[in-house]
């Protein structure tokens, strides 16, 4: 009994540090599918990018995965800020969003995973870092420095987010344009405008949620599917749009996984959040905390 | 045109397509042939549901591969039974698991569907791979028959015939849809789900019509792959590349009738079959990509769109 109560904490605690990792993996479909209503399948491709940027940093110029990710937050949020403009002119504009928007996604995650097989191969690749190896005990706890690290990252990328949104214009104004674009329009604000700056800093977290990505497991061009189910599953049941609902779901994802995995292998954890994704679309669409 | 004409002119043309193949006289135009073939079913019954309703299947590769697997899975517990009966299974179980998730999600937006049906291929994935019967993630080996009982000739000769009658049962029952009570009720739940809802078009019921439609013929178009392939794993039966094609190829073509699918299915198979012997088969998916996300940009209404201007 003592064992298996070791190893039940031990899964909880590894699933809270999962869940916050997943937290930064959805951040970026929070904004743009649960603020702007844009259905960006294609997210989890560009974590996968920025996964593939990280790894070529650290095995080029031996750089710390999470700084070179921060370094390079720039160039993904004006890649988020191209491809938001693309999706603007041909489809929002034509207020023909739905299935060719759906399709477009679908074609850039497509693309983007292709191109990586192309140009990587299909083998893992991992990245290198003196916190990779390591880990903390705390009486039977173990706290593996490799899970620890992203948490902290994730939490610390949410959070300056929600400050972002809660103090300054912008981050008011992409609020405002989640509740009524009218509105906006009638104080002089330009939505698409706002809108386009939303996207691009959506985009922009997958540089941070890839790095950690990599450094949590190795990482391969097709695994951006596995966490297709996931990040919707997160998004869908945090409310769509609220950051501290996506932490939260996030982490009672986290710990599902994690118990399914140390008690019926760890072959059966993407069944887990689709049965999450499904249960909570047939129970409470508008989310554990949203009001339906 | 009525549909008893239709489909006899429709036969003529299959008729003509064997003879023709025939008269070639060489194993790999029945092997080319018959996946252009099955990309026709495939992205005849993706319209039926995305195209006529407006909702999109990101699962086309869970459907299409449950079909599959009921195959492998009839061919160990009752081996005597002839490949079509194994067909009309596997596109019961995939009708059944559509009427299911569509129970489950098409109350919701639209949205909400896709992603589901996304989240879906990753989970029947799982379950296949989990399950040890149909060989897990190791595959399963299928021994085809020698000959087919049926005439003399390749086995694959008759995997070909039996995909052409597949597509012609599919293209026909899209266009008899079309004309149908049945097919203004899709498109009003495509222009206005709320202004049909408030006119008395029973949406969910109709959904879900469309929904167990599209998966079954999936499933049905699934069911000889076993057959064909030979060796079957849960990577190549769920592979994405079914759920791009089958979404690029009615867009390509043109969403609004049976006719688009059917040529988009034409040009985008046969040029990936040329591209993957003469380029790379990498290659020839990333052009599919691409040929996707420019026509969705540039040509919103599709190649018949182009004709009809």
């Amino acid at each position: 009994m003592d064992l298996s109560f070791d190893l039940l904490g031990n899964a909880i605690i590894s699933g809270l540090l999962l869940g916050g990792f997943y937290a930064a993996v959805t951040i970026g479909v929070s904004i743009s599918f649960g603020m702007l209503d844009i259905v960006n399948i294609a997210h989890p491709a560009f974590i996968i990018l920025g996964s593939y940027t990280a790894y070529i940093a650290n095995s080029l110029l031996g750089a710390d995965p999470i700084l070179s990710s921060i370094v390079l937050l720039p160039a993904f949020y004006l890649l988020g800020i191209a491809i938001y403009h693309v999706y603007d002119i041909s489809f929002e504009r034509r207020g023909d969003a739905s299935i060719r928007g759906l399709a477009f996604f679908f074609g850039i995650l497509f693309i983007t995973e292709v191109t990586l097989v192309l140009v990587f191969g299909v083998d893992y690749r991992l990245v290198d870092a003196p916190y990779i190896g390591p880990s903390l005990h705390i009486g039977v706890i173990h706290l593996p420095m490799r899970l620890l690290v992203p948490f902290l990252v994730s939490l610390a990328l949410i959070g300056a987010l929600q400050l972002f949104m809660s103090y300054t214009f912008i981050g008011r104004a992409v609020q405002a344009v989640a509740q009524d674009p009218m509105a906006l329009q009638l104080m002089a604000a330009d939505p698409s405008r706002i809108k386009r700056i939303a996207f691009g800093l959506s985009i922009a977290t997958a540089s941070t949620a890839g790095a950690i990505l990599i450094i949590i497991q190795p990482v391969e061009p097709s695994i951006a599917r596995d966490y297709i189910g996931r990040i919707f599953a997160i998004c869908v049941m945090g409310g769509l749009g609220s950051f501290s609902g996506t932490v939260v779901a996030a982490m009672i994802l986290g710990i599902i996984e994690s118990l399914t995995s140390t008690f019926y292998g760890p072959s059966w954890s993407p069944a887990v959040a689709f049965g999450f994704l499904l249960i909570t679309l047939a129970m409470r669409p508008a989310g554990l905390f949203g009001r339906s | 045109m009525r549909n008893a004409q239709f489909i006899l002119f429709a036969l003529v043309a299959a008729a003509v397509t064997f003879i023709a193949a025939r008269l070639i006289d060489n194993a790999y135009v029945f092997f080319a042939g018959y996946v252009v073939l099955q990309y026709i079913v495939l992205a005849t019954a993706w319209n039926i549901l995305g195209g006529y309703t407006g909702y999109v299947n990101f699962g086309t590769a869970a459907f299409f591969a449950l079909g599959a697997y009921t195959t492998v899975v009839l061919h160990k517990a009752m081996p005597l039974w002839p490949l079509p009966a194994m067909m009309l299974a596997g596109g019961v179980i995939s009708g059944l698991i559509g009427l299911g998730m569509g129970y489950l999600t098409l109350r919701l937006r639209g949205t909400f569907f896709s992603i589901a049906t996304l989240a879906m291929a990753v989970v029947a994935q799982t379950l296949i791979t989990n399950w040890n019967f149909v060989g897990g993630t190791r595959g399963a080996y299928i021994i085809r028959p020698m000959d087919s009982t049926i005439f003399t000739g390749d086995y694959i000769q008759y995997l070909f015939l039996i995909m052409l009658l597949l597509s012609v049962t599919s293209v026909a029952v899209a266009r008899a849809i079309e004309h149908s009570p049945l097919g203004y009720g899709f498109s009003a739940i495509r222009d206005d789900e709320l202004a049909a809802e408030a006119s008395g078009v029973p949406t969910l019921r109709l959904k879900l019509i469309a929904t167990v439609l599209s998966g079954g013929l999936m499933g049905m178009a699934g069911a000889p792959l076993p057959y064909y392939v030979t060796y079957l794993d849960p990577a190549s039966g769920f592979s994405l590349s079914y759920a791009v094609n089958t979404i690029a190829m009615p867009l390509i073509g043109g969403t609004a009738t049976w006719l688009g699918p059917v040529i988009g299915a034409i040009l985008l198979g046969t040029l990936q079959q040329v591209a993957t012997v003469t380029i790379s088969s990498a290659l020839s998916l990333l052009l599919v990509g691409l040929l996707l996300v420019g026509f969705v940009i540039a040509a919103p209404k599709g190649i018949v769109g182009w004709f009809k201007q």
